[in-house]
């Protein structure tokens, strides 16, 4: 219970901005935070709590697997490297040979979500593949 | 005076008549009331409900666990003798919510393809993978570090320790 409430304000901020299939649950002293956000500024507040009750995220004491819902087949999305351009690979993995790539700020379409770290996805030129989904926004 | 008090005598004697027709047509309110709560609390599903009783009328209340209890309630009290109908006002309890499914925690296998996936483009992060734990060392620009943790908590793993030196 003491994990509940060292980050009650970031499950009670969670709820209050609209993330579904919210689950909160401790076990072995961590405490799991599983849920759907309504999209990438509700995600990205939800980790700035985060950091401020557990600064740099030092404790170990909580795993935030929270997602960004309601990006279907053919939501546009734009590159966001920080400055390079991401890699477009054969298959979910850095291990996949680069079959394309999409220069920083392009726009792609999003074909599927393999996981929730790869995405497949279209670029405007026809390149088809597997892109790494930290670096992809809704455009 | 003498036709009076006779008069007197005469309707009290009648009084007396019908409350006596009227007390022995049947047992009394708090009989029939201690007779069906004696059977409800025989039998643990119904020990809670409590029953009220007005001329022979029984008015059951108190949650029961579901729907065949309610009206198991109501024909216990029906079968109560002097009692002339039921009113169920028994409430059925809401079903109690599903336990919590344990948290799944990624196999180190998969795991560690996500991790070294994640550290990919963090130059200087060095991470290490043990029974779903991931150990992070060596360092990272203060920038970037959200964005790390952001990826890596998608993977599943059963929790991550961060001894990243932060530039």
């Amino acid at each position: 219970m003491a994990l509940q409430d060292k980050y009650k304000e970031l499950t009670d901020a969670a709820t209050a901005s609209g993330v579904t299939n919210l689950q909160v649950r401790e076990q072995d002293g961590v405490l799991y935070i599983d849920g759907d956000a309504p999209g990438g500024a509700a995600k990205d507040r939800l980790w700035d709590i985060y950091n401020k009750i557990d600064p740099d995220f030092r404790a170990g004491d909580l795993v935030m697997n929270i997602n960004v819902t309601g990006l279907i087949e053919g939501t546009k999305l734009k590159v966001v490297t920080q400055s390079s351009n991401l890699n477009i690979r054969k298959g979910p993995g850095t291990d996949q040979p680069i079959v394309g790539k999409a220069a920083h700020n392009e726009i792609v379409t999003l074909v599927s979500k393999s996981s929730d770290q790869w995405w497949l996805v279209r670029t405007d030129a026809g390149e088809e593949g597997y892109s790494y989904a930290q670096y992809l926004t809704p455009a | 005076m003498k036709r009076s008090i006779l008069n007197y005598l005469i309707v009290l004697a009648s009084a007396t008549m019908i409350a006596a027709t009227l007390s022995s047509c049947g047992p009394k309110d708090a009989d029939i009331k201690a007779a069906v709560t004696k059977q409800m609390q025989a039998m643990p599903d119904m020990s809670g409900m409590t029953a009220d009783v007005k001329d022979g009328v029984v008015t059951l209340s108190g949650e029961v666990k579901d729907d065949a209890t309610k009206a198991m309630c109501e024909t216990v009290a029906k079968g109560v003798a002097g009692v002339k109908s039921v009113v169920n006002n028994c409430t059925v309890a809401p079903p109690p919510p599903p336990p919590a499914a344990p948290v799944v925690i990624a196999a180190d296998d998969p795991l560690t393809k996500g991790v070294t996936d994640a550290i990919k483009d963090f130059t200087g992060v060095k991470a290490d993978v043990k029974d779903g734990v991931i150990t992070l060392t060596g360092e990272i620009k203060k920038a970037d570090l959200k964005t790390l943790m952001m990826s890596l908590n998608t993977l599943k793993p059963k929790k991550i320790d961060n001894q990243l030196v932060i530039k």
